[in-house]
This record gives C-alpha cells, sequence and structure tokens, in this order.
C-alpha cells in the first residue's frame, strides 16, 4: 500500500476537534496559522436538521429512547460510546476500566454536562497538604486569566460566592431553582452543606450574535441547535471558521502516529481515511494532540522510531501513567412531599440549577480529597423506563403493591416528579500503577494497536464514596424520603463507579518540570519534541473534584498562545 | 444543509421573538427551516439497525393478540384517554423485545405460562376466555406480594408487562397528554407558580432570587466590569 502525501505544509495539525482541540484550532486559526483540524468521525454540526435530537419526542423512536444503540439513549448526542465496533480496549487480568469515545466533530462537547467548574487555588498543589500525588507546575493565579477569557468567550451560568476553592468568574445569570431544587437548598442547608446556583456553560443571556439563548427544554445532552450551550463545533471551530480561518477539517480521518524526522522532530501524522482505507499523511510545523487523554497516550506509544524507541515523548516513561477517572456514586429516592404535583413546563435548562461544591475539611475525614454533589429530578419528559419503578413506591408507602386497571393511571400521576437524585463527583488520586499501555497483541480494524487498561481504587476512593452514600442518606432523611436500593457494602466498593465510567479520564501525559517524571512541561510541550503539544486532559496533574472540561479548554488556551509565540520567535 | 443558512434562520427566529417576557408561561419562538429530515437524527448506520430490526419478526399473530388483550387489562380507556391498544402499546412492545433481546424469553415464556394456566382452569387458551375467565386468572398474578406459590412465575411475567405497558403508553402521544408533561417546547423558565410554592411550603430567598437571570434582559448582550460584576 502506498502512503498517499499532501504536499501542503500546515502550520499546525490539531488531532480531535473537541474541547482541547477545538480551542486550539480557534486560537491558532486566529493568529493567521494555516491548520488542519483531524476527527476521527464525521462531520457534526448541532443545527444540521437531519441528525438533529433535541425538541423529539419519545415516540419519534421505536425504542423510545431506550440505550439499546446509543449508550445514554436514542437522543443523546454521541456517535461511540462504551464499545465501538472494530474498535476495541482491554483490561489486564482483575481490573476493570470503561473508555467512551465519541467519534464526531466535537467529540464528546456535544453530550456533556456543561458542567463548567475553575479548579481552584488549592487544586494545583495538592500534595502540600495531604502528601498525596504530585503538585501542579503551575498555580491558580497563572490559570486564572484564561478561565477569564473564557468565561467571556463561551459563556457560563454561575453566580459570586467568594468560596476560596471554588474560585468566582465572569458569570452569566443562573435560572432560578426549581422546585426539587428549593427541597435540596432546605435539606442541606439543615446539615451546614453548602449550596449554591450551579456553574454551567449554557447561555441564559445573550453573548453575540452568532449563538442563541437559552429556551430552556433540558436537553443541552442532545446538543443544541441554537447554539446555546456550548459545544466545540458550533462555539469554537464554526465561528473560527467563519472569521475566516484557514482551516482543513478532515474527518473520518483516524490518526495512528506523528511521523518524525531523523533528528526525532515532528513532521506531521499519519492517518487512516476510514471511507477509503487508506494510509495518508500530512506534513506540519506544529502537531497538537488532543484526541482526548487515552487516545493522545495512545498515539505517541504508538509512535516508535529509532529516534524515539520507547514512542514519542516517552524517554520518561511516563506516558500512559497516572490515568484517573473522576470518582463518582449516585443514590435516588422517592419524596412523598412531592407526590401529587400540579404540572407545569419545568424542564429549565440542561441540567441541573443548583449544586453543592466540597463543602468539608479532609482533615477530620478518613479519605483526602473532596467531592461535590450534583442533583436532579422534576418533571422530565417521560422516556423508556418511565413507570417501571412505580411497585417500589407503592412498597415505599405500605400501599397493594401492582395491580391493573386505572388505578394505575393514578399512580403514575400521583409519583410523577417526586423522585430526588444526586451524584458524588469526586477526586481520585493520581498513581503511577493506574495506566494505559498498548496490548502487546491486538490492533484494532485500522491495524493500530488497542489500549489495554490497569485500574483499580484505593480506600482513598472507596471511603470517599461510602462518605458520599452517608451524606445523600442523611439529606434524604431530613426530607423523610424513602431511599432506593441498599447502602452499598465494602464488596460493592461503597458504590464507586466503575473507573472510567464518570468520563473524565485525565492524567495519561502529566506536565511537569522534570522530564524524567512528566510527558510535557507546563505549556504542554512535550520535554522530548518541542514541536508536539497536548492540548486535552492528558496533562493534568491531578483532577480536582472539579469537571475537566473548563481547565482542558483554559490550559488549551494558553498553549495555544504560547505556540504562536514561540513560532513568531522561531523557537520551534 | 447550508450551515449558515440555519444560523442565519435561527437568529432571525430568536432575535423575532419579544425582548420583554414575562412569567414562565411566554414561550419563545425558536424557528428552525427545517428541510425534509428523515427519521429522528439517525446516523446511515442507526437506520439499518431500525430498519432490520423491522422487518426481523419476533412474536407472531396469536402472541400478539394475547398482548393486546393484556395491554388494554393493564391500561384499559378512561374517561378522558384511550387505552394502551389505541396508544400502539402492542407494536411498541413487538418492537421493543427485538430491539431489547432479554425481554424475549421472559414475554414468549410468559405467554405460554398464560395459556397454560387457563387451559388447566377454563380449558381454553387465555385469549378465548371470558372476560370473567381472564380477570379470574390476573387477579392471581397482579400483586406480586401476595401471589400464592404457584402463581409466582405468572406474577413476574405480569410485572414486567405492567412495566412495557406503562413505558409504552406513557412515552406515546397518548400518554403524555395524558400525564400531562407540558414541556418539550420553547420556554422561558422563570421559577416555580407562586400558588405551587406555596402549597409547599416553600419561598424564594431575595438573596437568591437577586443571583438568578431577569428574563427580560436575556436577549441583551452581556457585559462585565473587570471585577466580574455584570452589567447588562
Amino acid at each position: 500500500m502506498q502512503i498517499i502525501e499532501s504536499p501542503k505544509v500546515y502550520d499546525a495539525i490539531i488531532v480531535g476537534s473537541g474541547a482541547g482541540g477545538g480551542m486550539a484550532a480557534k486560537v491558532l486559526s486566529e493568529a493567521g496559522l494555516n491548520i488542519a483540524v483531524v476527527e476521527a468521525g464525521p462531520f457534526f454540526d448541532p443545527a444540521d436538521p437531519k441528525t438533529r435530537t433535541q425538541l423529539r419526542w419519545p415516540y419519534e423512536s421505536p425504542r423510545r429512547g431506550a440505550n439499546s444503540v446509543r449508550d445514554f439513549g436514542d437522543f443523546d448526542m454521541a456517535y461511540g460510546g462504551w464499545d465501538i465496533k472494530g474498535e476495541p480496549y482491554t483490561t489486564t487480568e482483575g481490573t476493570e476500566f470503561m473508555w467512551f469515545r465519541s467519534r464526531m466533530l466535537g467529540g464528546r462537547t456535544n453530550h456533556w454536562g456543561r458542567i463548567s467548574l475553575r479548579f481552584g487555588p488549592d487544586d494545583f498543589h495538592r500534595k502540600d497538604f495531604d502528601g498525596l500525588g504530585d503538585n501542579w507546575p503551575i498555580t491558580y493565579e497563572e490559570i486564572k486569566p484564561y478561565y477569564d477569557k473564557l468565561d467571556k468567550l463561551i459563556g457560563v451560568f454561575g453566580s459570586k460566592e467568594q468560596l476560596h476553592n471554588d474560585p468566582d468568574g465572569f458569570f452569566l445569570p443562573p435560572p432560578k431553582p426549581r422546585l426539587h431544587d428549593l427541597y435540596y437548598i432546605k435539606a442541606a442547608r439543615k446539615l451546614g452543606i453548602t449550596v449554591i446556583p450551579s456553574r454551567l456553560s449554557i447561555l441564559t443571556k445573550r453573548i453575540n450574535d452568532d449563538r442563541g439563548v437559552c429556551f430552556y427544554c433540558g436537553q443541552c445532552s442532545r446538543s443544541c441547535f441554537a447554539y446555546a450551550d456550548f459545544s466545540s463545533g458550533s462555539c469554537l471551530i464554526f465561528p473560527a471558521q467563519k472569521a475566516g480561518g484557514q482551516i482543513d477539517l478532515f474527518t473520518n480521518c483516524m490518526v495512528s502516529k506523528v511521523t518524525v524526522d531523523a533528528e526525532g522532530k515532528a513532521t506531521g501524522v499519519a492517518y487512516i481515511n476510514k471511507e477509503d482505507r487508506r494510509l495518508y499523511e500530512l506534513k506540519g510545523k506544529v502537531v497538537v494532540l488532543a484526541a482526548s487523554a487515552c487516545s493522545t497516550a495512545r498515539i505517541l506509544l504508538n509512535s516508535k522510531s529509532s529516534q524515539h524507541p520507547n514512542g514519542l515523548g516517552n524517554s520518561s516513561n511516563v506516558v500512559g501513567k497516572y490515568l484517573h477517572d473522576s470518582t463518582g456514586a449516585s443514590r435516588m429516592a422517592f419524596i412523598p412531599a412531592l407526590m401529587n404535583r400540579k404540572l407545569y413546563n419545568e424542564d429549565g435548562v440542561g441540567g441541573m440549577h443548583v449544586y453543592s461544591p466540597w463543602w468539608l475539611d479532609n482533615k477530620k475525614l478518613d479519605f483526602a480529597r473532596g467531592y461535590h454533589i450534583e442533583i436532579w429530578g422534576g418533571l422530565g419528559m417521560p422516556s423508556y423506563g418511565f413507570g417501571m419503578g412505580n411497585t417500589t413506591i407503592q412498597e415505599f408507602l405500605g400501599e397493594e403493591v401492582g395491580g391493573y386497571g386505572n388505578q394505575l393511571r393514578k399512580d403514575v400521576k400521583r409519583f410523577y416528579g417526586a423522585i430526588l437524585g444526586f451524584g458524588g463527583r469526586g477526586e481520585c488520586i493520581a498513581r503511577e500503577d493506574n495506566y494505559c499501555e498498548l496490548d502487546p497483541e491486538q490492533v484494532d480494524e485500522y491495524g493500530i494497536p488497542v489500549l489495554r487498561f490497569n485500574y483499580s481504587f484505593s480506600d482513598q476512593e472507596r471511603n470517599q464514596a461510602r462518605h458520599m452514600h452517608q451524606t445523600f442518606e442523611e439529606i434524604f432523611d431530613t426530607l423523610d424520603a424513602h431511599v432506593f436500593g441498599d447502602t452499598p457494602t465494602r464488596e460493592q466498593n461503597y458504590g464507586l463507579n466503575k473507573p472510567g465510567e464518570i468520563i473524565h479520564e485525565v492524567g495519561t501525559t502529566r506536565m511537569g518540570n522534570d522530564p524524567r517524571s512528566s510527558v510535557c512541561n507546563k505549556y504542554q510541550q512535550l520535554h522530548d519534541v518541542d514541536n508536539v503539544f497536548i492540548a486535552d486532559a492528558g496533562p493534568f496533574v491531578s483532577q480536582a473534584d472539579k469537571n475537566c472540561t473548563w481547565t482542558i479548554m483554559a490550559l488549551s488556551m494558553r498553549t495555544s498562545e504560547y505556540i504562536v509565540e514561540q513560532l513568531k520567535k522561531q523557537n520551534i | 444543509m447550508n450551515r449558515r443558512e440555519t444560523i442565519k434562520t435561527l437568529l432571525i427566529g430568536s432575535l423575532a421573538s419579544g425582548a420583554v417576557i414575562s412569567g414562565c408561561k411566554a414561550p419563545e419562538t425558536v424557528i428552525v427551516k427545517e428541510e425534509e429530515a428523515t427519521g429522528y437524527g439517525r446516523t446511515p448506520e442507526e437506520q439499518e439497525v431500525d430498519r432490520k430490526l423491522m422487518t426481523e419478526e419476533f412474536l407472531n399473530a396469536t402472541e400478539l393478540a394475547t398482548i393486546a388483550t393484556l395491554c388494554d387489562i393493564i391500561l384499559p380507556a378512561s374517561p378522558t384517554a384511550g387505552s394502551a391498544v389505541e396508544a400502539g402499546v402492542p407494536e411498541f412492545i413487538a418492537f421493543i423485545v427485538k430491539d431489547i433481546p432479554r425481554h424475549q424469553l421472559v414475554v414468549r415464556g410468559g405467554l405460554m405460562w398464560l395459556d397454560s394456566e387457563a387451559i388447566s382452569r377454563f380449558n381454553k387458551d387465555f385469549n378465548t376466555c371470558t372476560e370473567e375467565e381472564r380477570l379470574a386468572i390476573v387477579d392471581d398474578i397482579a400483586y406480586p406480594k401476595n401471589a400464592r406459590p404457584e402463581m409466582e412465575y405468572g406474577a413476574r411475567f405480569f410485572s414486567t408487562m405492567r412495566n412495557l405497558v406503562l413505558t409504552g403508553y406513557y412515552t406515546s402521544k397518548m400518554g403524555i397528554e395524558d400525564l400531562g408533561y407540558v414541556g418539550n417546547q420553547p420556554n422561558v423558565w422563570d421559577g416555580v407558580p407562586k400558588e405551587v410554592l406555596e402549597k409547599h411550603g416553600l419561598a424564594y430567598e431575595e438573596e437568591w432570587l437577586a443571583k438568578c437571570v431577569d428574563q427580560s434582559q436575556r436577549n441583551t448582550t452581556a457585559e462585565w466590569d473587570e471585577e466580574g460584576n455584570l452589567l447588562t
């Protein structure tokens, strides 16, 4: 097979079009660079009626939105999921990992929860507090200007709260709490749990003329056709194109490796076009990897050459290591006080209206790091599964369980909107022995070695999950609620979600000042190869009890500005 | 699809809507110029999955006839809404057992259990029983906590059927109307209605409300001072 080379030499080639890649595309193209964006999935525009799922009804789907085709249901805007045909991954014996991939322009930003939290000042040097993991080589003060710019560029609602480790930003005003939120606020306050308006990148107010304003359908997971929520295509890539940016989009193109010259410097990337299944090469002065933490590690590890025998940027042997995902545990309950509700449209924004940032001091606890609580509930649109919990509720209420006939209609109406659910999302300690590597035996259908994961939890995470469930139960008790399911036991890891399941995987190409213990420097430039940068969550040293997207974008913006500066100075 | 054209249409749509919006009942019109869009936003691969499932047959006509009978026992017509059969629930069940194969054995085996029970009691299939005879069996399996030991498998089947009928019905157009869900349309959320707050003995705090969006200013472009205080 012949490699098809493009004669064009790009100023920069960006691999991946999600949060990090989209931001790099915007910043680099606005600086006048000629760039290529290479995405493994198809083109996607939330405004395209052919692919739109927003405002569709459950009965438009023959399976009523069940998750037999898309992992989060028919209307969720993610092409790909936990398992992609022809592109498997494996785990070492006795360990688990779940890897969610969205193969589409914009990647996972098309369906994500829009929870847009800055890391706080403490989050960049946690080791100083508890001796675990490592400190970042950067501080909050260095990143703050980028978070500020990001807030204004993308739009995020929230409120100024003057909380030390949950810094305020340039917020749009938050939506008013819904009924279940008010119940939560009351209960949380009684227990001394902080509760504030949530911080989501959804436009409750206009920020420019290219994007619409939220019309409260509660469906951000379906990707907004009015561009009122953040997704990388609608908010970064399309505006950059519209502004005249020189951006060539290569979709359905799966990058296999970074190519290098005799001196070991990057010359571009090799990719397989999924449509004709042929191998191509693109030439670029700079390569920005933003394929997601694990995909980027995979590309680096697969880019072995005589110049880089251990994989590109891997002289430290750290690529793939320190992989960590947020911890997660969830619970839901039936709230009798919310029975027999008067009905009105309370779809709200696509996500929570209020939340609890971490409120405790770990010195008094048997685990090191914090978590936040996400809240859900309300008069949502029915989809597959609706009504299936009713017998459990009848049991809670001491009523006759089961039945048939029009009594069932009454129950459906009595119970509708009376469920409250919590998700705890916390920080997992980054460890060298949690990693991904190339599987020595398997390749995917494009001939690229697949990833093999090795991940286990420690008591830090287990005890945190136990605390989450204790907290959830205390809140539910305050509300005289009936909690679904039993308190998870130690054998059940206290209800921890599986590694990877929260879809916040970070840390595989961590940054640091010492090239022996980190993959890239504080500008996310490979220590080993100065014209290769990483703009996804790989460079994270630690996760924080925050979602990672806002920090991915702030850091990608900073890295991209650094690239422009270095190119101008002809340093790379 | 021309992307710019879509955006333009969207902008006109949202700009044309009134700048003065109060209460949560004033919907904002978002106009989307929709070219003939097929399906419900499927990729070509997903369309193929649906097409294949649609052409396959799992439940046969006899089984579906019994399912239809059960559907209308579980959710008959009410004075204000149609029955499960009228809402198309048998068609949904015919599809979902193909889509989620773990239902297949439960449903097929359960139908056989039901016929066996009817034959042993009345010497005929469930579906050819009189209404009274059918209900005699259903009463024995519709309340899982009280089911006699010999009725346990039937009770499990009936619980599955109840779940499928409830889900199928309340995700249908008719069911959603019967439920009274009024969302899935453009709206301006401006808080819980006053009478609902009163009923629940709740109130918004002034301090919290002061942070929240003023919906009359939602179309005014945001501007901040250097400290991040919203000016507009």
